[in-house]
């Protein structure tokens, strides 16, 4: 249990760290819905079986599809940087 | 202290030391909106560690629980309630900023934000009479302060 605990908070700090220094745009953007996911697993493994969908679905899901769709509008989605 | 608290402890404050990191020292608009989302994040994992119990189960009641409720152990259904209602309210204040940066990128066709911050004041100083439409460096013109922006906007393109 702890192993599986310290290994998602590491993945989730590293991917946090990367959203503020990765050049590209679209990796930033899923760089930060990494980081929803492993918080996602961190919720139900804390026994919030209900945070840990709603974490799921909403903040990994429709946040990076709305952030995706803000990146074609704002003309950054770009996969050669 | 739990190790395993200590280590979830350290997650969510260095998931909200990051996002604050990003959010004071970025000077992309769009990526201070990703750094405000980690804060959010961290901010949740933080609630959520509030009402945790090591030897807690998720917070239903069985019905043959229902003869001894107080042998029961289970995490604080609380914070689990408030978090529910902020992850769903910071995706509203993601959309908002989103469509912000939208409008600003439509006004000022940047989103670094010192040249934003600089056009901005000029707006303002040009609208209370402070300044001049025209700067000193551009030749000399009829043109207004939004015109001027207009060029300005085509020259980065």
């Amino acid at each position: 249990m702890i192993w599986i605990v310290s290994i998602v908070v590491l993945v989730m700090l590293a991917s946090a760290i990367a959203v503020l220094v990765l050049p590209n745009m679209i990796a930033a953007v899923a760089a930060a819905s990494v980081v929803s996911l492993a918080l996602a697993v961190l919720f139900a493994l804390m026994k919030a079986p209900d945070v840990a969908m709603t974490e799921a679905a909403i903040g990994a899901g429709l946040s990076a599809l709305l952030l995706a769709m803000g990146l074609k509008r704002l003309g950054l989605w770009q996969l050669e940087d | 202290m739990p190790a395993i608290e200590v280590v979830l402890y350290s997650g969510a404050i260095g998931l909200s030391i990051i996002g604050l990191t990003g959010l004071l020292l970025l000077n992309n608009v769009f990526r201070m909106l990703l750094a405000l989302v980690i804060l959010e994040s961290g901010v949740n994992l933080l609630l959520i560690l509030s009402g945790f119990r090591l030897a807690g189960v998720a917070p239903v009641i069985l019905p043959e629980q229902l003869s001894n409720l107080s042998a029961i152990v289970m995490n604080d259904p609380v914070p689990q309630a408030l978090v529910l209602t902020a992850i769903v309210i910071g995706v509203g204040v993601q959309a908002l900023g989103l469509a912000m940066i939208l409008r600003i990128k439509a006004q000022y066709g940047t989103l670094n934000m010192l040249k934003i911050r600089e056009q901005l004041e000029f707006d303002l100083a040009v609208q209370s009479g402070v300044a001049t439409p025209v700067s000193a460096h551009s030749p000399v013109s009829l043109a207004s302060g939004r015109e001027r922006q207009l060029s300005n906007h085509k020259d980065e393109q």
